[in-house]
């Protein structure tokens, strides 16, 4: 069922938040926020219940405008928060949101680690290979040869790719999608929101403003097509040798499995505690 | 006649001591990081915290240990972590963020040799202003020194009470010989205990303005989960919670995290006395070398000398109306420190030529014995 977009703002974003949003127009965020939303509208998710935490950049302002329990930690922190919240509640569905810079760079130790402890948390992760809110640097999934206000003579490190990361950290759902791709993305957020377990949501995302104007990618429209051209599904790229892979995206759900959940493994050692059992 | 106590006295660490303190006083979630002389802290939380329903989770560092405690405090559960002189310093980016966003939480910080790794098993005390300023920009904090396994227990009810009372992180200084050293203690029943629990609000979600101070300029705290959806950050902001950039509303927010404190030093400036009423001399110490300076006066006063001793349990704020009148009154303080002058400085700052101040500091991991501060004693 198709849901309006009235019917979205009027339900989830603050009305006492001093409005306008931080972000440049035609900013990626947008999409991502959009779906998010409509993922927890089509959940029948209570406000209430929901806690949404972001880190540092331009994809931690997001929480900021919506009308949940929301919590701006600090750089590559959201996780770490999340966690302390989670434990101690674990009845709250909390939801972190994440840029590339802050989930990978300073807060990488803390993104492989909670993918591993598998806690049942959702991580969106938004991905425009750039530090945009800085002005321009280059970030963890800055790729080779691009140039950043710090690597003018174009990047000489190879870029992280983030979902096939989150799925050798061990995390129970991973999934990718493109911000061109809107109706996949709002399937893979409810997707991993609905999973039991840790579950990753990367998405491919555009700042014209910093990365593509260095780069010559256009505007934000042009940096869709090229999203759209340059994406290939899961299914597609299983049939596809790595040199015809050369430089795609892959979208679609790259890890889907059932593992012990720590929240619950916990009940069961408050059980082993209580009965005196080592 | 009264009724036979049922109190147990126990051989206790003082390690121990603050995790059974920690669960006295309410804390129900843990998050640490090994490493010594810390440990045994975060080892026995996670044997006890299950038992009585709460969490115990080891995090991948220090960074995410301060982290978690502030997600946890935030769903309203009463949160710790310990950690020692490395680790505090990877906790002091998230430890601001719980002075701005004014969450309650309690950090132990066992201090060892420094800088950096330093002397991993010896005694220091070179953390004192650290705890005050390690992390950036001013901001309010509190921070209590540990001398025995008996004050491990009730300083660190102590702290929780006021980092609920005050929506402050609070710091509980301990020290490598007082965390390791095994007293027989009698901990006091829960009953016996004063509890204190941050103000939830009472007005209708609609209503509520998570960062408005009233009269104390504590603001009533929710729970996430408990219907009055609010926002949480480290910017600057105003009542709502929400980022500001006014001049006004910056000064507003800066004045009431200062003031909440000021208001509060009543309850917060805690100092213990010894032979003071006629001291013509005093030691003024902390944490496990007031255990010494206690030693040093007893035989001071054997001898014949007017000898006291001023224990500093609260070291930040710090509680200068209670150092003032030994200056006034005594012609000379020994100031003894396991750092080069952290404290000593702090009584030199307010000494307005009231009397001598007289350093006497270690900085080679050996504890500050009885012996010597007596010899210093007898040469004021």
């Amino acid at each position: 069922m198709p849901v309006s977009a009235q019917a979205i703002r009027h339900e989830y974003l603050r009305h006492n938040k001093k409005f306008p949003h931080v972000w440049c127009p035609g900013c990626g965020n947008g999409v991502v926020m959009a779906a998010l939303l409509r993922a927890i509208y089509r959940m029948e998710l209570n406000k209430d219940e929901v806690v949404l935490a972001s880190g540092i950049g331009c994809s931690g302002r997001m929480p900021t405008y919506l009308d949940f329990n929301t919590l701006h930690t600090t750089h590559g922190r959201a996780l770490t928060f999340a966690t302390g919240v989670k434990l101690a509640n674990p009845a709250l569905k909390v939801v972190a949101i994440m840029g590339d810079g802050d989930a990978t760079a300073i807060g990488g130790n803390h993104f492989i680690h909670a993918a591993r402890r598998n806690l049942n948390l959702t991580a969106i992760i938004i991905n425009n290979s750039i530090y945009g809110m800085t002005g321009g640097q280059y970030s963890p999934t800055t790729p080779f040869g691009s140039k950043s206000t710090t690597s003018v003579y174009g990047h000489i490190e190879q870029a992280f790719s983030i979902a096939e990361l989150a799925v050798t950290a061990g995390a129970s759902f991973v999934a990718r999608s493109t911000v061109y791709h809107a109706e996949l993305l709002d399937s893979l957020i409810e997707q991993a929101m609905g999973k039991r377990g840790f579950a990753v949501v990367e998405v491919v995302s555009n700042c014209h403003v910093q990365y593509g104007r260095r780069n010559q990618l256009g505007d934000a429209v042009a940096m869709l097509k090229g999203f759209k051209e340059n994406a290939v599904t899961v299914t597609r790229a299983a049939k596809l040798t790595p040199e015809e892979l050369e430089g795609k995206t892959t979208i679609g759900v790259l890890a889907d499995r059932k593992l012990p959940i720590s929240t619950e493994e916990y009940e069961k050692v408050r059980q082993r505690a209580v009965e005196g059992r080592e | 006649m009264m009724p036979e106590t049922h109190k147990k006295r126990q051989l206790l660490q003082g390690n121990e001591a603050i995790a059974h303190g920690a669960l006295a006083a309410g804390c129900r979630f843990f998050a640490g990081y090994p490493i010594t002389p810390a440990t045994e802290i975060s080892e026995h939380l996670a044997t006890l915290l299950p038992r009585v329903g709460g969490t115990f989770i080891q995090m991948e560092d220090e960074i995410a240990s301060m982290g978690a405690i502030i997600g946890a405090s935030l769903a309203g559960v009463k949160s710790m972590t310990a950690t020692s002189g490395p680790g505090f310093s990877l906790m002091q980016e998230n430890l601001g963020y719980a002075c701005a966003a004014e969450v309650p939480c309690v950090v132990v910080d066992v201090m060892r040799g420094g800088p950096s790794t330093g002397l991993a098993t010896s005694p220091a005390q070179g953390d004192v202003q650290m705890a005050r300023w390690g992390t950036h920009g001013d901001h309010p904090i509190i921070v209590l020194a540990v001398s025995s396994v008996s004050d491990s227990f009730t300083l660190t009810v102590k702290a929780f009470n006021l980092s609920e009372q005050f929506r402050v992180p609070v710091i509980i200084l301990s020290d490598e010989i007082v965390a390791h050293t095994r007293e027989c203690v009698q901990l006091p029943d829960p009953e016996e205990l004063h509890i204190i629990n941050r103000l939830r609000p009472s007005v209708p979600p609609d209503w509520y303005k998570p960062y408005e101070g009233g009269s104390s300029g504590v603001p009533a705290m929710a729970a996430f989960g408990d219907g009055y959806r609010h926002h949480v950050t480290g910017l600057v902001h105003d009542l709502l919670g929400f980022p500001t950039e006014l001049p006004g509303e910056i000064l507003q927010f800066q004045n009431r995290l200062i003031h909440k404190i000021t208001r509060g030093f009543p309850d917060i400036m805690l100092t213990k006395g010894f032979y003071l009423e006629d001291a013509e001399v005093c030691i003024i110490a902390y944490g496990s070398v007031s255990r010494s300076a206690m030693s040093a006066v007893e035989e001071a006063r054997q001898q014949g000398i007017q000898a006291g001793l001023l224990q500093l349990v609260t070291l930040f704020p710090f509680p200068r109306s209670m150092v003032t009148p030994v200056l006034k009154q005594c012609r000379a303080v020994l100031v003894p420190e396991m750092n080069t002058g952290q404290i000593s400085r702090e009584v030199q700052r307010i000494n307005q030529d009231y009397c001598a101040v007289v350093k006497h500091n270690r900085i080679d991991g050996q504890f500050i014995t009885p012996d010597e501060l007596f010899a210093k004693l007898v040469k004021l």
